[in-house]
């Protein structure tokens, strides 16, 4: 397997701003020395409590927000210190899913311009290619494609959240950052869209870095677990090995306090 | 269960008009909520669960959305067709709504604590001092590190789950005794998501509050709720007490459901089981079953005319199914 994504000691901070005059009087370290590796067609599961940095290292290796320090090697290109034009180019092999579907999405746009876009954006395809594209998305999420012309707030949670990994989804990119993409489905659209996500892995070789609260949703996608603790990875491991044997007390207190339907048969 | 219900759901129809015709997102609907309970809301996304939420607190977005039939009393009072005005007295104080999506809640140009303190100012009539110092202490309890210090960030300062809790936080601070929460869990990671379902429940008994819980998530439905309803394509399929609903699921889409439900420790990179098939366009809808097309027990009948929910409203179990899976005797 070639390593797609190489992340070497990134960091992201926050200027705390404090007192009358708004000074910055602290720095909160959101990220804090990151680094991992993932391979092509590989996804490697985040985890950790909330707050503790998971989408800022996201946006960051996207480049979405700038680490204040660090790298990020994605096919052999650093990414930190590209320019916006360089950038743009290299967005095509890399997209993100947004963990609040409503703040992300246009109101103003249908969802077959917002799942369009991208395809606009890098000029990929004729108009009628990209039409069909949006149509064959549309499917591959679970959704008919009656509701194309229909506008973000018409739409339930996850019906939105769908719209989102659709669009992520068009440009075939080597790389998803998929933030708790699947948190508002219920369990059985859930596992369409998860069984997609492993088919178009297994088709396209898409690497994910896939965040998520769920432990079972995070065990069943992933081929390594890295748990995160205030901004740093304090465990990472093949998934199966981390459910069976966690190291890090933060990993065994998140796997003791998993909710069970067996709950119900007590 | 016994005494008058808190909130009395009955026949509850909503529409949109869109350009292509009419949707009924809800169809009548119909459920009683008792005070002190839970009472969770599952089913597939897009069935009807935020827009039978967002009914109770009269937020259906009208146009294009309208309350076509139905009636939905609290405390016995009727508030189908209650002015706005009288709605924004009932939201403050009787009934708080946690929504789905954090941002559409938080004004993105106030600091938290400002949010807060308003509200707390309004309904709890306290001075700017004490509505801080309430609104810094509710944010603890909701598990918010360093309060003192995140209530005067902005909510784009904040993760995702944190600004779940903010709106938790907002939603706990006017002690309504009917809170609908829409989704609240979803976004944080299973200790804090274990340290806010339980820090609802004691707020639930210290006031008597009762709980419409929204979630995907069947592991916290059998965790806190009394009772379930499951939903399919604006429609009640069945509903039930927990420890039945979970053992013995009657209605062939809640045995699905729960079929689907990856467990943590049997780690296998195949496919999980899916309902296989799409659920029905609304605009489209057969006259029969609306689940017809991908259950396993379907037959002629199904496809006929849509079945009703059997049995009375307190009875302890009701399926809307010709042939259902019976329990065992
Ligand atoms: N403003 C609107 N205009 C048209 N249709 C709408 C509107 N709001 C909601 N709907 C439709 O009503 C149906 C029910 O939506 P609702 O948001 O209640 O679903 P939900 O059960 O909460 O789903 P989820 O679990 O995905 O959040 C959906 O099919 C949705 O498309
Ligand atoms: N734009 C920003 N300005 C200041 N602080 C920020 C900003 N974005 C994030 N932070 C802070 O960085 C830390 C990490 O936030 P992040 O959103 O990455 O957490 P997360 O792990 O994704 O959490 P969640 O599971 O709740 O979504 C938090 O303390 C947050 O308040
Ligand atoms: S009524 Fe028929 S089709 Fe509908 S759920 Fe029951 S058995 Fe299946
Ligand atoms: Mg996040
Ligand atoms: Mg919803």
């Amino acid at each position: 397997m070639t390593v797609l994504l190489e992340v070497r000691n990134l960091q992201k901070h926050f200027p705390v701003r404090g007192g009358l005059l708004r000074r910055i009087v602290a720095h909160v370290r959101a990220v804090d020395g990151v680094s991992f590796t993932l391979e092509s067609g590989r996804t490697l599961g985040l985890v950790g409590e909330s707050g503790c940095g998971k989408s800022t290292l996201g946006r960051a290796i996207l480049q979405l927000q700038r680490p204040t320090g660090g790298e990020v090697v994605l096919e052999g290109t650093e990414l930190t210190t590209l320019g916006p034009r360089r950038l743009l180019e290299m967005r095509r092999e890399m997209q993100i899913i947004f963990q609040d579907p409503f703040a992300s999405l246009s109101p103003r746009r249908t969802v077959a311009q917002t799942i369009r876009e991208p395809l606009d954006v890098h000029g990929i395809g004729s108009a009628s290619e990209r039409d069909g594209k949006v149509e064959e998305l549309l499917q591959v999420v679970g959704m008919r494609p009656q509701v194309m012309d229909r506008y973000p707030h018409e739409f339930s949670g996850g019906q939105r959240q769908r719209i989102g990994i659709a669009r992520a989804l068009a440009l075939n990119p080597k790389l998803i950052v998929a933030d708790e993409p699947v948190s508002a489905l219920d369990v059985s659209v859930r596992a369409q869209v998860l069984n997609l996500i492993a088919k178009l892995q297994r088709e396209h070789g898409i690497a994910f870095l896939f965040i998520s609260h769920d432990l079972s949703v995070v065990e069943h996608v992933s081929d390594h677990v890295g748990v995160m603790y205030l901004g740093k990875l304090v465990e990472m491991a093949p998934a199966k090995e981390i459910y069976r044997d966690p190291r890090h007390p933060y990993t065994q207190a998140l796997l003791s306090a998993v909710p069970s339907t067996s709950a119900a048969r007590r | 269960m016994s005494g008058e219900p808190l909130l009395s759901v009955r026949d509850l129809v909503v529409e949109f008009s869109t350009e292509r015709g009419v949707v009924r997102a809800v169809d009548r609907v119909s459920f009683d909520v008792h005070p002190n309970e839970t009472v969770g809301l599952v089913g597939e996304s897009g069935c009807g669960k935020t827009v039978t939420g967002l009914s109770i607190l009269g937020l259906i977005p009208s146009p294009p959305g309208r309350i076509a039939a139905g009636s939905i009393r609290f405390q016995g009072r009727e508030l189908v067709g209650l002015p706005e005005s009288e709605f924004r007295r009932i939201r403050g104080q009787d009934i708080a709504m946690i929504f789905q999506e954090p941002m559409t809640a938080l004004n993105p140009v106030f600091t938290v604590g400002n949010q807060m303190i308003d509200v707390l100012r309004r309904y709890r009539g306290l001075t700017r001092r004490q509505a801080r110092g309430a609104a810094i202490e509710l944010l603890a309890k909701v598990g918010i590190p360093a309060p003192e210090a995140r209530i005067d960030e902005y909510p784009h300062q904040l993760s995702g789950g944190m600004r779940q809790r903010v709106v938790i936080a907002m939603a706990l601070s006017c002690d309504p005794k009917l809170i609908v929460a829409d989704e609240p869990t979803t976004a944080l990671d299973v200790t804090t998501q274990a340290q806010v379902l339980e820090q609802m429940v004691i707020l639930q008994r210290e006031f008597h509050m009762a709980m419409i819980l929204v979630t995907h998530d069947l592991g916290v439905v059998a965790e806190t709720c009394h009772r379930a309803i499951v939903m399919y394509c604006g429609r009640i399929a069945e509903k039930a007490e927990i420890g039945p609903l979970f053992e013995h699921p009657r209605h062939p889409y809640t045995v699905g459901l729960l079929e689907s439900i990856p467990r943590v420790g049997e780690h296998e990179k195949e496919d999980l089981a899916v309902i296989p098939g799409m659920v029905p366009d609304l605009l489209h809808l057969p006259p029969g079953c609306r689940f017809a097309d991908r259950c396993r027990r379907r037959q002629p009948r199904c496809d006929e005319a849509l079945p009703e929910l059997d049995g009375r409203e307190d009875d302890r179990s009701r399926v809307a199914c010709y042939f259902p899976a019976e329990p065992p005797t």
